[in-house]
C-alpha cells in the first residue's frame, strides 16, 4: 500500500526562497538548495519548487537550483511555475526534476497537458490548480497566482485534466492558503471523488493535526505545505509521527 | 568503475548524481568496450519496453549485456529491470534480455490507480546482498504501470499494491533488478546502491 506523502513546497523567486500569505506580502528567506537538503533530512517524501519569478532570466536561475538540488537530494523533485511549452517541460526534466507542475498555462492551453503526458509520460505531469469558492457554492479556477477568475468550474476542469493524461493534481485553495486554519476539506473531497488520479492537498495547513485530518477525511494522496515547514513551526518528521500515531501509513 | 548504460532513454542523470554523491566512480556510456572494461553495470530506463529493447539492440548492447552479466554485477532499474526478464507484453509481445525468468505485464486490479506511483514498503523474499543493512521498515519510490510476473524463484522483495508486486529480482548470481528507483528512494535507496558498489 502506498504511503501518504508529506511534501514541503519552496516558493522561489530569483533563486531565493520566499513565502507569500494569500499570494501577497511576499517575504524572502533562504537558499533553496539548502532548504531542500534540510527537508530531505527531515524525511520529506518529495520536494516541490515553485518558481514565482516567471521571467525568462528567472527560469535559468531556477534550472540551476534544480541541477544543484538533484546532486544532493535523492527523493522526487517537482518544479512548477512559468512552464509554458513542451520545451520548458523537457529542459526542466533534463535539469533533474522528476515531475513538472503546470498551472495557469494548462488552463490557457490544455493541450500542453496532453502533449506533455504523451511525450514524457503521465507520471511527469502534475497539474496545479488555484481555486476559490463562489457565492453559488461551487468552486472556480483562478490563474496568474490567484489573480484572475477564469469562471471555469473546478470539477469540470479536474475531469478534463484527467482525460488529457495528467498524472496528478495539486489542489490549492485560495480561501485557506496562508490562513493556517487547515486544508479546505470540502473542496478537497469534491475533487478526490471526481477523479481517480492522485490529489495533493495544498493551502491552509497551520498545525500538526491538519495533515492527519486531510488523510482521515478525504482520500487525498499527499499533503503539501510551505510556510509551516519553512518557518520551522513544524518539521516533516513531526507531521509524520502524528500521522503514524493515528494509524495513517507514512514512510 | 560502474558503467551506466546510456542508450537514449530516461533520466539517467539522477542515477549518476546518486553514485557521485556516494563517491562511487561511474560513467555514462553506450560503448560495448566500456561495458566490458567496467567492474559493474547499471541499466537504467524510463519509457516503453519495445522501444528501449530496440535501442539496446541497435547499439549492439543487448548481446554485450548478456555476456557481461555472466562476469560482473548488473543492476537493472525500473524499465532496466523489466528488460532483464524474458519477455514483455507492453504494446506488443517483445523479447527481453532473458537473464531472469519471468514476464512483464500491465498492472491491473479493480479500483487500482495506475501508474503505481509513490512510496511503498518492501517485503523481503529470497536473500539478496543488495537488501542488506536496511531498516526493518524500508520504503522505496515507484513509478510504473507494468510489473514483473512469473518470477517467484527470483523474488528478493515485493510490495503490496493490488496484490504482490515484484520490487527486486535477483538471479542468485550477478544479476539484480529493482522495479523502484533507488536513486529517488532517499537513504534506503542510497544504501541499496552502496551495497551494489560493495559487491566488487
Amino acid at each position: 500500500m502506498l504511503a501518504k506523502r508529506i511534501i514541503p513546497c519552496l516558493d522561489v523567486r530569483d533563486g531565493k526562497v520566499v513565502k507569500g500569505v494569500n499570494f501577497e506580502g511576499i517575504r524572502e528567506v533562504g537558499d533553496p538548495v539548502e532548504c531542500a537538503a534540510e527537508y530531505n533530512k527531515q524525511g520529506a517524501d518529495e520536494i516541490v519548487f515553485y518558481d514565482i519569478t516567471a521571467s525568462h532570466e528567472g527560469r535559468g536561475v531556477m534550472l540551476d537550483v534544480v541541477r544543484e538540488t538533484a546532486k544532493r537530494v535523492f527523493v522526487p523533485l517537482t518544479v512548477g511555475g512559468g512552464i509554458k511549452t513542451v520545451d520548458d517541460i523537457r529542459e526542466t526534466l533534463r535539469a533533474g526534476a522528476d515531475k513538472v507542475s503546470v498551472n495557469s498555462q494548462a488552463v490557457k492551453n490544455p493541450q500542453l497537458i496532453k502533449d506533455g503526458a504523451d511525450i514524457f509520460g503521465s507520471q511527469c505531469i502534475c497539474v496545479g490548480i488555484d481555486a476559490k469558492k463562489t457565492p453559488a457554492g461551487n468552486w472556480t479556477v483562478y490563474i496568474n497566482g490567484g489573480r484572475i477568475d477564469m469562471q471555469l468550474d473546478l470539477l469540470d476542469w479536474v475531469r478534463q485534466i484527467e482525460q488529457l493524461g495528467a498524472g496528478e493534481i495539486c489542489l490549492n485553495s485560495i480561501d485557506t492558503d496562508g490562513v493556517k486554519g487547515g486544508f479546505d476539506l470540502p473542496m478537497l473531497k469534491a475533487v478526490v471523488d471526481a477523479v481517480s488520479i492522485p490529489v495533493i492537498a495544498s493551502g491552509g495547513a497551520g498545525k500538526l493535526g491538519d495533515f492527519a485530518e486531510a488523510f482521515e477525511k478525504t482520500d487525498c494522496s499527499a499533503a503539501l505545505a510551505a510556510s509551516l515547514f519553512h518557518f520551522r513551526e513544524l518539521t516533516v518528521q513531526q507531521v509524520k509521527d502524528d500521522c503514524r500515531s493515528k494509524g495513517i501509513i507514512v514512510r | 568503475m560502474i558503467a551506466i548504460v546510456d542508450y537514449g532513454a530516461g533520466n539517467i542523470f539522477s542515477v549518476k548524481n546518486a553514485l557521485d554523491y556516494l563517491g562511487m566512480e561511474s560513467k555514462l556510456t553506450d560503448n560495448p568496450a566500456e561495458l566490458e572494461a567496467a567492474d559493474e553495470v547499471i541499466l537504467p530506463g524510463v519509457g516503453a519496453f519495445p522501444a528501449a529493447m530496440k535501442m539496446l539492440e541497435a547499439k549492439g548492447l543487448a548481446t554485450v549485456l548478456k555476456e557481461q552479466a555472466q562476469k560482473k554485477p548488473l543492476l537493472g532499474i525500473c524499465l532496466g529491470m523489466q528488460m532483464l526478464l524474458e519477455k514483455s507484453y507492453e504494446f506488443e509481445e517483445c523479447a527481453g534480455l532473458g537473464l531472469i525468468p519471468g514476464t512483464v505485464e500491465r498492472m491491473d486490479a479493480p479500483g487500482l490507480i495506475i501508474p503505481h506511483m509513490g512510496w511503498n514498503k518492501l517485503e523481503m523474499g529470497i536473500p539478496c546482498p543488495l537488501l542488506r543493512n536496511l531498516p526493518a521498515e524500508s520504503y522505496v519510490y515507484f513509478v510504473h504501470s507494468y510489473a514483473a510476473r512469473n518470477c517467484e524463484n527470483a523474488l528478493a522483495a515485493w510490495v503490496e499494491y493490488g496484490g504482490k508486486v515484484p520490487a527486486m529480482v535477483y538471479d542468485g548470481g550477478h544479476v539484480f533488478g529493482a522495479q523502484f528507483h533507488p536513486e529517488k528512494s532517499g537513504e534506503v535507496g542510497l544504501q541499496i546502491l552502496r551495497n551494489f558498489g560493495g559487491l566488487v
